[in-house]
């Protein structure tokens, strides 16, 4: 199961030359950009290993660009993506998040049913990769 | 290389658009194209079109104005403008050729313009589209190379991140090499920066400048980076006569003007300051004017009993140099 977080999550993975236009795109509106990786894909993580700082004296997207070779390189079958953080007052926060690498497979996840009290059905789903020990996931 | 390339640049203004693609940027170029990109020119190319698109004169004009002198730098930076947009043509008309290696040294005293030169160089190539930003990341040695083991080549991708799209100057970029320590880390500074100008070279053009002699030992030691190297401009130095048109310029900035007198003593100084040791050109002066200021300014104090006109205030006085140690 694809999975979809962050923005073009629903297009076709994005293209290098489009990866630096939107990287471009978010430095020219003063967003500082990030490239963090996750092997834990769940929705509700959004604590992703940060590679390296956040860039904030950027100019221009090839240097963010030589970035995500970097972690493509290191994390190639991780999950990663890139942020663009915007500090302006009022913001001071992520303004476009986009997955820039995936899995080859991407297991999926499971739901569970938990009875809770009155019978209620508590739900919660459970990504299969997150069965393997970190570190584990995504081996094969 | 993508098609946005290839076109001309749109002048600076231009704005990324924000959903997905660079397919618009292309679009936007060629319109830019006007006239010479038309049906009727499809073997013919119209130079003179293609260098007034650019405002690539108006740098040049600009360069010819602002800067003293240096005559043999100017006309090398016009050369290399003109080959430059003679590229973009060729290009234009589909004529293969891969894209020109830009990586330029300067070589020159301390004080004759390197760094001037070089942002003006970045501001040349960003109007001829050879870098797509055109700013300029000025480093020494220590931004380069690091401390201990690992250091440097993250300290390096930095510095290269943040050049990236524009220039990235090395000053006194000799210091990078050490032969006296073996186990110096510039090798590794200079081995990441010869990877990144072979490989990058749409993203980044590196200036390397420094003494013409110690840069000559550094690039025999260097043959990789030497022959990296496209274009080697030699910046002379300046003759008693522009150093006096470089100071008039630099006063007249700061809002100063010289007293008759003063203009003497300058006239007097100048050659005096050139036989010391640790003459730096156009800096010697700068330095120089700022400590005729400095006397200027205990001088308007010393009789501050009266209000001081606005004259007063502008005006440098022949004691306030001839005060200067190199009289003595």
């Amino acid at each position: 199961m694809r999975i979809t977080q962050g923005t073009f999550s629903f297009l076709p993975d994005l293209t290098d030359a489009e990866i630096r236009a939107q990287v471009d795109y978010a430095l020219a509106q003063g967003w500082a950009i990030s490239v963090e990786y996750t092997d834990d894909p769940h929705p509700r993580n959004f604590y992703w290993e940060m590679w390296g700082n956040p860039m904030f004296d950027l100019r221009d997207g090839a240097g963010a660009l030589m970035e995500i070779q970097a972690c493509r390189k290191a994390h190639s079958k991780l999950y990663i993506r890139v942020n663009a953080f915007d500090s302006t007052r009022g913001f001071e926060t992520t303004r476009l998040s986009f997955i820039v690498n995936r899995p080859a497979d991407e297991p999926g996840f499971s739901l569970k049913r938990q009875e809770g009290p009155g019978r209620n059905v508590i739900y919660t789903i459970e990504s299969y990769a997150t069965v393997a020990p970190e570190g584990r996931r995504y081996e094969s | 290389m993508s098609s946005a390339t290839l076109t001309p640049t749109p002048p600076p203004a231009a704005v990324q658009p924000g959903p997905v693609g660079q397919g618009s940027a292309a679009a936007g170029g060629s319109a830019a194209n006007g006239p010479a990109g038309g049906a009727a020119a499809a073997d013919q190319v119209d130079l003179g079109a293609l260098l007034a698109g650019s405002h690539v004169n108006e740098v040049l004009e600009e360069l010819d104005r602002e800067l003293v002198g240096l005559k043999p730098v100017k006309a090398r930076i016009r050369d290399i403008a003109a080959l430059l947009v003679v590229e973009r043509a060729r290009q234009q008309l589909g004529l293969a050729g891969a894209s020109p290696s830009l990586h330029m040294s300067f070589t020159g005293k301390p004080g004759t313009g390197k760094t001037t030169v070089a942002m003006r160089m970045a501001q040349i190539l960003h109007r001829l589209g050879y870098v797509r930003k055109g700013h300029m990341v000025a480093v020494t040695r220590d931004d380069l190379v690091g401390q201990y083991i690992g250091h440097t080549a993250p300290k390096t991708k930095e510095i290269l991140k943040k050049a990236m799209g524009g220039v990235l100057f090395i000053d006194e970029a000799y210091y990078l090499y050490r032969p006296e320590n073996e186990r110096d880390y510039g090798q590794e500074a200079i081995e990441i920066l010869l990877q990144v100008m072979e490989n990058q070279r749409d993203d980044l053009v590196v200036i390397l400048a420094g003494y013409s002699d110690r840069m000559d030992t550094f690039f025999r030691s260097n043959p990789g980076l030497s022959s990296r190297i496209a274009h080697h401009l030699d910046f002379p130095d300046y003759t008693p006569d522009e150093l006096g048109q470089i100071a008039q310029r630099m006063l007249h900035e700061m809002q100063y003007r010289f007293s008759p007198s003063a203009e003497l003593a300058l006239r007097e100084y100048i050659p005096l300051r050139m036989e010391q040791p640790h003459f730096a050109n156009a800096r010697s002066i700068r330095n120089a004017l700022d400590r005729a200021r400095l006397r200027q300014a205990t001088r308007l104090f010393a009789n501050a009993d009266r209000p001081v006109s606005r004259d007063e205030l502008m005006t440098i006085e022949g004691e306030d140099l001839r005060a200067s140690r190199v009289f003595t």
